[in-house]
């Protein structure tokens, strides 16, 4: 720890809740200067409700917040900002038409006769660019820049209204393998610069590597204050969840068979009409996990999708044991035995309003037993949804209450559970653990591998190149819209699949 | 005392729009009070006019039936995602077609078994036509239908106007009588009055079978499932292989078919003829009625019951209270505010509302 003493930030007793929920339960907390402190706990362990009240936009039920020694009660985000304290939110508040150097200022604008006055800020954004090592173009606009990129902006527009006390919550959750380390020594370099960090995450990882601290909080209270040096990840993991978990689920071996999908010079265009995946081709054989690693954005989605049927096929072909897939609806992709847990949960996977029971049928609610003719049969909807929630452990106070209201993890189980609950020739996961708990995604990957050794052909897009690594038999790179190299997972090591994500080729 | 308070949040959906009813008198009577009458007075009036007798009551169940009709045709549609405003031309076409096949000559001598079904049905499928065609237009260029219902609506008055006005050449027209109406559909193809002297009749029952039809349909059937998937969010419903572009026509299609049933009720019903200006502005209370029931089937009925009681009430409370009946219009109008603004009745009685658990 350097700096040792001085604390910048002290949080002491906080209660916190909601109507039915207790975020926070007589939680303390105290950041020295000069340190990085983690915060660790799974989603909706009260996290980021903590720093929320940190940062003035929740008032807390109990308890004390001082600043520099100084009791303060914020009643905005604006007097937080005052006491030189900068949170950069898990989802950037950015505004995608403006310049970064417009977003920098936005709300701390300098003006003049009525006029907004640009030079200077320009001026002191380009030293903080220098004296930080964050490099920005002041003048291209935010939404043409890369996840990576507008994390930086987020940091300068902290930093550009004096904070000294940072606030990062999960801030890794969007970047690639390569960015995160380089995020990570960005952190490094600001606490040698004087300044003092909060870091909220739920990646061990990350927390073995750059924290001086640790505090986990579970359920709302704190279960374990530590440092990297006295505590494993294994440790880590379990304060966490309140168990023991298993990171690397038991692959065993696979057996593989035929090939059952055949993807061949695929064009597949995105929502712009740009080709987004180009003469893409692989083979995906029975009862094997195809992992398809890839920075984001190299037509992922756009791949997956068209596979699904839910876009349309610009050229090539994709077989389904020989049989082409092209022209077919959705529904008709699904009855031949291919089943998608697709990236996003919430706008395509499930239907937040409607009860978890009718998520649990929702392309399978127009055929026996769930509906006879035109009419839906309640009874035989609810009785497979019981089933099912017990089987794959759901969390939910009943069958019945709406979707949306589950957490995330008990979410993603209510849409794998309805994809697997059928016989599948193929199965296409997209992200199938994104901003999910260790207790979850551990579960998720059990089941992935539980279905590939059924004799599955798995296709498994993920972000996370650590889980791609786990899982999959033989790993693809996707790069620009095609897959620049396959490989079998013992041959794929971290450098060389990071390699391959970044420059499309091994020889760099 | 929990269990009371707790009672009272459970009650929030009927006690919501009982109290912005409550609130919106009070609000209304500054109005009364400004234009030198006594709310009292005014508002007795209204009371008596729309429930005072048998008769009166029966009036005001007769104006609230063509609205129970087109608030459902925006109730449903909106459960499908779609804005229908074009309730207004949807009841004409169905009104027009049923008073125009109602006097095909060759129907003529038919028991109404035979007439009052074929009337109906005519009714609906002009209905059904005039939503059909937004709905393609949505489905297939992506047009929004607030905009070609509107433009519907037009085409469909001025249509009527003049296929019923025009008396060179005579289309529509009853050359027999001074005014401009369609002539008279046969008395076999009219629905029963229910309550003598007052325009309450049978149709009341059709459209609370409506009403029933709908709810049961939208929570119970496959196709209904359907409607509020896509209605919520289109692109899971992609996902989980339902025909967006199908549904989405057949929702805003039905929904014009429950406008033009309700236009063939009242010809047949209420009037036995079509005259143009008989609906001006039913198309579009409707989407206010829709929007005081929540766009829920069953409280339609209440929110039309309401609305006809205004309506009826209005030329005693005239009478009485020597105002203009267009104050009905600043009630209507003021309700309808405290009903859309439902956080200013919720903070004013204190009603808290649900989804605002936070986690993180």
């Amino acid at each position: 720890m350097t700096g040792a003493g001085r604390h910048v930030l002290e949080v002491e007793g906080i209660t916190k809740t909601f109507p039915g929920v207790v975020a926070n339960r007589s939680v303390s907390f105290d950041l020295a200067e000069g340190e990085i402190h983690c915060l660790l706990g799974e989603n909706g362990a009260g996290k980021t409700t903590l720093m929320n009240i940190v940062f003035g936009l929740y008032r807390p039920d109990e308890g004390t917040v001082r600043v520099r020694g100084e009791e303060v009660s914020f009643s905005s985000s604006a007097d937080a900002i005052a006491a030189g304290i900068g949170m950069v939110h898990q989802h950037f508040q950015l505004v995608p038409t403006l310049t970064v150097l417009e977003n920098v200022v936005l709300g701390a604008e300098t003006v003049r006769h009525g006029v907004l006055e640009l030079a200077s800020a320009r001026r002191t954004l380009a030293d903080l660019s220098d004296r930080y090592g964050l490099p920005v173009d002041p003048d291209a606009l935010v939404g043409d820049l890369s996840v990576g990129i507008r994390q930086r902006v987020e940091l300068l527009k902290a930093l550009y209204r004096d904070a000294d006390i940072l606030i990062l919550d999960e801030p890794t959750a969007v970047l690639t393998p390569g960015e995160v380390d380089e995020f990570l020594s960005t952190v490094r370099e600001l606490v040698g610069m004087g300044k003092s960090i909060v870091f909220i995450t739920h990646k061990l990882r990350e927390v073995s590597q750059v924290a001086d601290r640790i505090t986990v909080l579970r359920n709302g209270e704190v279960v374990g204050r530590t440092t990297p040096a006295e505590t494993s990840e294994e440790e880590l993991a379990a304060m966490m969840v309140g168990r023991q978990v298993s990171f690397t689920v038991d692959v065993g071996t696979s057996d593989p068979g035929e090939v059952v999908l055949e993807v061949s010079g695929l064009v597949v265009d995105d929502n712009r009409g740009h080709a987004a995946v180009r003469d893409c081709s692989f083979a995906v054989r029975a009862g094997e996990i195809f992992g398809i690693a890839g920075v984001e954005g190299n037509g992922q989605r756009e791949l997956v999708e068209a596979l699904a049927g839910m876009r349309p096929v610009v050229a090539g072909d994709v077989r389904l044991r020989g049989r082409s897939l092209l022209g077919l609806d959705p529904r008709r992709i699904a009855e031949l035995g291919v089943g998608h847990i697709p990236e996003d949960r919430t706008r395509h996977g499930l239907i937040g309003a409607f009860s978890v029971a009718d998520n649990l049928v929702l392309n399978r609610y127009h055929r026996p037993p769930f509906a006879r003719g035109l009419v839906r049969r309640r009874s035989e909807v609810t009785a497979h949804a019981e089933e099912l929630v017990a089987t794959f452990d759901i969390r939910t106070p009943g069958v019945d209450v709406p979707a949306a209201q589950l957490s995330g993890g008990n979410q993603q189980k209510v849409v794998v559970a309805r994809e697997l609950s059928r016989p599948l020739e193929v199965l296409l996961v997209a992200q199938p653990t994104r901003g999910l708990d260790v207790g979850s995604i551990e579960f998720i990957h059990r089941r992935l591998v539980e279905i590939r050794d059924r004799g599955t052909a798995v296709v498994l897009v993920s972000a996370e190149l650590d889980e791609v690594l786990a899982l999959a038999d033989t790993v693809g790179v996707l790069y620009r819209g095609r897959i620049v190299a396959s490989m079998p997972a013992a041959e794929a090591d971290r450098h060389r699949v990071g390699l391959l994500m970044a420059t499309g080729s091994e020889a760099a | 005392m929990t269990t009371i308070r707790a009672t009272y949040l459970r009650m929030a959906p009927v006690s919501v729009p009982i109290l912005a009813i409550v609130t919106a008198l009070a609000v209304a009577a500054v109005a009364v009070l400004a234009s030198g009458s006594d709310p009292l007075v005014a508002y007795g009036a209204l009371i008596e006019g729309a429930l005072g007798s048998p008769e009166r009551i029966a009036t005001t169940v007769g104006r609230a039936t063509p609205f129970i009709g087109t608030a459902l045709a925006m109730a449903f549609a909106y459960k499908a995602g779609l804005f229908n405003i074009g309730a207004e031309g949807q009841i004409l076409a169905g009104a027009l077609l049923a008073a125009w096949v109602g006097t095909w000559s060759f129907l003529q001598g038919w028991p109404g078994v035979v007439l009052i079904p074929v009337v109906l049905a005519a009714g609906t499928v002009g209905g059904f036509v005039w939503g059909l065609v937004p709905g393609v237009l949505k489905a297939r260029t992506g047009a929004h239908e607030v905009i070609t219902t509107i433009m519907m609506n037009f085409i469909m008055s001025l249509l009527a106007v003049w296929l019923v006005n025009s008396l060179d050449p005579i289309i529509l027209r009853d050359p027999d009588v001074s005014v401009a109406r369609t002539r008279p559909l046969p008395e076999a193809a009219r629905l029963w009055e229910l309550v003598p002297g007052t325009k309450l009749h049978l149709g009341l029952f059709i459209m609370l079978g409506l009403v029933a039809a709908t709810a049961w349909v939208l929570d119970r059937t496959t196709f209904g499932f359907e409607v509020r998937a896509v209605g919520t969010n289109p692109e899971s419903a992609t996902y989980a292989g339902m025909n967006v572009n199908r549904i989405t026509i057949l929702a805003m299609a039905l929904s014009g078919a429950m406008a033009g049933l309700a236009g063939a009720g009242h010809v047949s019903g209420a009037e036995g003829f079509l005259s143009p200006g008989v609906f001006v502005n039913v198309g579009f209370d409707a989407i206010a009625i829709a929007l005081l029931a929540r766009a829920n089937p069953w409280g339609i009925v209440p929110a039309a019951l309401l609305w006809g009681a205004l309506l009826s009430g209005a030329p005693l409370m005239q009478q009485r209270a020597g105002m203009s009946t267009d104050l009905v219009r600043i009630i209507e109008a003021t309700v309808l505010v405290f009903i859309a603004g439902d956080a200013m009745i919720r903070w004013l009685f204190r009603i808290r509302s649900n989804g605002e658990v936070s986690t993180a």
